[in-house]
């Protein structure tokens, strides 16, 4: 009976069917047995692969363009890609005020991308799929935009909770409403790039559980390509999304008149 | 009986510290501090990566470019006025050298014509001379001849008058020739 128990805790049925989707997302120490403390120093998988991006930001946008040619090679090409799209964006969305954060919009974006790209390597841990993560990074977003649109704007930043246009009694109401919504902005922020890769990750393994029944394997591969092929869009958008959304965030913090 | 559910506590206890308690480990509070940790020193790193050294490059990359590129089209823009210009001045010539070819056939026919009017002129004013010329000696001839005739006449006559046997005064036979000379003439 105790053994029973056990086999059900660990997941292991009868038919050989196992679902660990979720241990691809542990936070272990690199170096040192699983199990022991992770205290805020450890070296942990974490570091290994925020050290990875970090040395393909390096590589991309550092090596790529050392040549600083006039005519560009093909690295060069790509990370005057990623430059002019993101500075495009910051300019669009912000006016030429919002260019002064560029590096910051531009480090938040690289970091993002690249975690999630690397992520979908097999066997890679994803640290964009954790909600510690994506919290500061959209905490550091919230915190920083209100603190800049105080000191910018003082207490006319407050007027971006007010509507002008709206008729007068529906102004309180719909002030009500802003405020709750510009407080939900980090939730939203965080939640939604860590649940869309969250999600794609564990499904991804979800169906590879299935190939170990042979008849359903074929059908498994095929899910998976399909998953992964919809996790490089998602990879992608994703970090693209939360890029816009701080441009978004910085202009109602520079310009809160709408 | 009573240890037996024991073991089983054991192993969710050991399953649950292995898998960071039940469920999703994004969940698990005691990673948290490292994961923040390795966050703010990868973005630190990040910033101070691309705010130092990768952004001013390709900005300045880009500005180059774009600078090379205005450039560029300035001097085309300026190579084809210099093309336009030099057209225009190989126009220019052409048309010159054509008025003055024009001019210099122009002149030429202008001498010619001189020339020849002059020559002409010349040649006419040798046939003038010529036919007057040669109408005074025809003139001469004929008053000469006239002179003859009157002369054989008066010779003739005389030389009838002797025949006749009579003593013929002279003046008389020219003065009478003369007369029926002018009767004719």
């Amino acid at each position: 009976m105790a053994t029973e128990t056990v086999a059900l805790v660990e997941g292991e049925e009868p038919g050989g069917l196992v679902f660990h989707p979720f241990d691809q997302f542990e936070v272990k120490p690199l170096f040192g047995e699983i199990g022991d403390p992770v205290s805020w120093y450890t070296i942990t998988n974490v570091t290994f692969w925020m050290a990875l991006s970090v040395l393909c930001v390096i590589g991309l946008l550092v090596l790529g363009t050392r040549g600083r040619a006039v005519i560009p090679s093909r690295m060069q090409s790509a990370a005057e890609l990623v430059y002019g799209f993101v500075y495009k964006m910051v300019e669009d969305v912000t006016g030429k005020e919002g260019l002064k954060y560029f590096p910051w919009i531009m480090t938040l974006f690289l970091f993002i991308l690249f975690s999630n790209y690397l992520g979908l390597l097999p066997m890679a841990f994803t640290t964009t799929s954790h909600i510690a993560v994506t919290a500061v990074l959209a905490l550091g977003v919230f915190l920083g935009v209100t603190i800049l649109g105080f000191v910018k704007n003082g207490m006319a930043f407050l007027g971006l909770f007010w509507m002008k246009d709206a008729p007068l009694f529906l102004r309180p109401i719909i002030a009500i409403i802003e405020v709750i919504s510009y407080f939900v902005r980090p939730v939203s922020h965080s939640i939604r790039l860590a649940g869309n890769l969250v999600a794609g990750h564990a499904m991804i393994k979800v169906f590879a559980g299935f190939a170990a029944i042979a008849a359903l394997s074929p059908l498994s591969i095929v899910a998976i390509t399909a998953i992964y092929g919809l996790e490089v869009l998602v990879a992608g958008i994703q970090a693209y999304v939360f890029t816009i959304l701080t441009c978004i965030y910085l202009k109602d913090a520079l310009h809160p008149s709408h | 009986m009573a240890t037996e559910p024991i073991p089983a506590e054991d192993a969710l206890a050991v399953h649950g510290a292995e898998a960071a308690g039940p469920g999703m480990p994004q969940l698990d509070v005691s990673s948290f501090p490292n994961q923040i940790f390795w966050l703010i020193v990868t973005l630190g790193v990040i910033y101070f990566v691309l705010s130092r050294f990768a952004l001013p490059r390709i900005g300045a990359v880009l500005a180059e470019r774009a600078g090379t590129i205005t450039n560029d089209i300035a001097a085309a823009e300026e190579l084809r006025h210099r093309a336009r210009e030099a057209e225009t001045a190989y126009d220019k010539a052409l048309a010159d050298a054509r008025a003055e070819a024009n001019r210099i056939v122009a002149e030429t026919k202008a001498q010619i014509q001189a020339d020849l009017d002059a020559e002409m002129e010349k040649a006419d004013a040798q046939i003038a001379a010529k036919t007057a010329e040669s109408q005074k000696a025809i003139d001469e001839i004929r008053e000469s001849s006239a002179r003859n005739v009157s002369e054989v006449a008066r010779d003739v006559a005389r030389e009838i008058v002797a025949a006749f046997g009579a003593e013929a005064d002279a003046a008389k036979v020219d003065a009478a020739v003369d007369a029926k000379l002018g009767e004719r003439a």
